[in-house]
């Protein structure tokens, strides 16, 4: 790797790092809207005009307020706790292909971090760290309720993680890789993984809210239920941590679906423009950042509509439900591939 | 009894069909719900910017009215204080010395006027019972205060000035005028 990938790295680096946080904080004001907009109201309107600077008022609030840490907690992994659920929140974006390749000079550019070629694997890994920042900043708390709440997250994760990599098997099956380069670029055209894996795409959707602690599937957190959950002793910037965490996880897992399902930075008709490549390279980013906003809108618009499952639905739904149906999808692609392949 | 709406389902602890358990029906319609709602007009009325229109008839603040020529038309009869079901209303009478003609219309007035605004409801039965058409609600709203103390409002807030008058055309129709002059009514006798 020679200096000048490794300095366009660097930069990118820092771009991807910004993109995410700034989407991550605007997503607080969408949601906000959003939910206004849902019920008939306006929504934040007094900070700046539409009331854009409220993320920024919001920030400044959580840094201006008290920092307390409970006597009786355990201090030290009381800060591991947002700590690594902010860390592992923003470590799965590297693995995600942005955009296709960007040509300057003589070189060619991923717009890539790193192509890993167990890219979904690293995806899971990472997810599954993610939960012991809540179970750590749960259990540090000495709270009853914030136990609860990480209790909760725990055997939430557990339960829907296993459904999520049933579907990964049988998009797995189709795609033949597990590089997230390599998805992509199959899904050239209008060869999206939706269309071959509907099912699949539906129980991956359903585990992604699961994963991400969103309604309806939001019992670690249970303001009515929990007084916050896991988060119920942090204050100031650390508990801004775990609601942000909460943002980047809903702005990363809607970047992975869109990669997976539905073809990342590829969009219809894009070879019949006869345009540049690096043309071609941004507008595939646009795209792919319009495919991630609806998404993102679908986790609100779900967030607004849906009560909160109970808990035994919450399991029944996950053990009964989601999982013999991602066994059936496998074994459906499987047999499928089989027999195409005899021939 | 009536239904008040025609939504109303009633509730029962039957088994679940398949397509209830699934969810995604019922999911599906109710982001169908929620969509909708997304476009809709919203309700907000931004409040410092835009006011609600008040009924012309709103019951605010009250305002002890003078006459043309300046001079108060309240003769402290006390009607309006024994009319007040909360009991907010308290006055001292006092009698018109010779060269106060020009501030006061009748040979007795009102020396001190107080109505406690905390007391108040706002029903408008002192406006009802009054005999000299001095004391009106009007359609101004009565100010937060930050003590107790201030919501005892004195004739210094009370009495309108002259040069800016209070209007009260719209609650002073003629057919309330009528209805006061009547003398079919007890309290008119």
């Amino acid at each position: 790797m020679d200096y000048s990938t490794l300095i366009f790295k660097a930069i990118f680096l820092i771009i991807i790092l910004l993109v995410t946080l700034v989407v991550a904080m605007y997503s607080t004001y969408a949601e906000r809207k959003v939910a206004a907009f849902m019920q008939d109201r306006n929504g934040p309107n007094r900070a700046g005009p539409f009331g854009l600077l409220q993320p920024l008022a919001d920030g400044l609030k959580m840094f201006m307020k008290e920092e307390i840490i409970p006597l009786t907690a355990n201090k030290y992994l009381f800060i591991l706790g947002p700590s690594i659920a902010m860390t592992t929140a923003l470590l799965t974006g590297v693995v995600i292909p942005w955009g296709d390749t960007l040509t300057i000079g003589d070189h060619v550019y991923s717009l890539q971090m790193a192509d890993l070629n167990i890219g979904i694997l690293y995806v899971f890994a990472m997810v599954s760290i993610g939960v012991y920042g809540i179970m750590i900043g749960g259990w540090a708390s000495n709270n009853k309720y914030a136990l609860l709440g990480a209790i909760r997250a725990a055997s939430q994760m557990i339960s829907y993680e296993l459904a999520m990599g049933m579907s990964i098997i049988a998009l797995v099956l189709t795609t033949g890789s597990l590089s997230l380069h390599d998805i992509v670029s199959q899904q050239h055209g209008m060869h999206w993984n939706i269309f071959y894996q509907p099912l699949g795409f539906f129980i991956f959707l359903t585990c992604a809210f699961a994963e991400t602690n969103r309604a309806p599937f939001d019992l670690p957190e249970c303001e009515t239920e929990l007084i916050g959950g896991y988060h119920t002793e942090y204050s100031s910037m650390k508990l801004g941590f775990y609601l942000f965490a909460e943002y980047v996880n809903m702005f990363i897992s809607s970047a992975v679906i869109a990669t997976l399902y539905f073809g990342g930075y590829n969009m219809p008709f894009i070879d019949q423009l006869g345009l540049s490549s690096n043309a071609v390279t941004f507008i595939g980013m646009g795209f792919f950042f319009i495919k991630i906003f609806a998404f993102i809108f679908l986790f609100m618009w779900i967030r607004w509509t849906l009560p909160r499952f109970r808990y035994d639905q919450l399991m029944n739904m996950g053990w009964k439900g989601l999982i013999p149906l991602a066994i059936f999808n496998i074994l459906a692609t499987g047999t499928y591939y089989f027999f195409t392949s005899l021939k | 009894m009536e239904k008040l709406t025609n939504r109303s389902v009633v509730a029962s602890d039957k088994k679940m069909t398949f397509m209830e358990r699934i969810y995604v029906p019922a999911i599906l319609k109710g982001m169908s719900i929620t969509i909708t709602h997304f476009f809709k007009k919203k309700t907000t009325i931004n409040y410092p910017e835009e006011k609600r229109e008040f009924s012309k008839v709103y019951r605010g603040q009250h305002v002890l009215k003078r006459d043309d020529e300046g001079r108060e038309r309240c003769t402290a009869c006390g009607l309006c204080a024994v009319a007040c079901p909360a009991e907010a209303i308290t006055m001292v009478a006092a009698e018109r010395k010779p060269g106060e003609e020009h501030l006061y219309r009748e040979e007795k007035y009102a020396a001190i006027y107080e109505i406690n605004m905390l007391r108040c409801i706002f029903c408008g039965d002192c406006e009802d019972a009054c005999p000299k058409e001095a004391i009106f609600l009007t359609d101004r709203i009565v100010a937060s205060e930050y003590k107790r103390k201030p919501f005892v409002y004195g004739k210094d807030i009370l009495v309108e000035p002259m040069d800016l008058r209070v209007d009260i055309s719209a609650r002073q129709t003629s057919a309330v005028h009528d209805f006061k002059k009547n003398k079919a009514f007890a309290h008119n006798r």
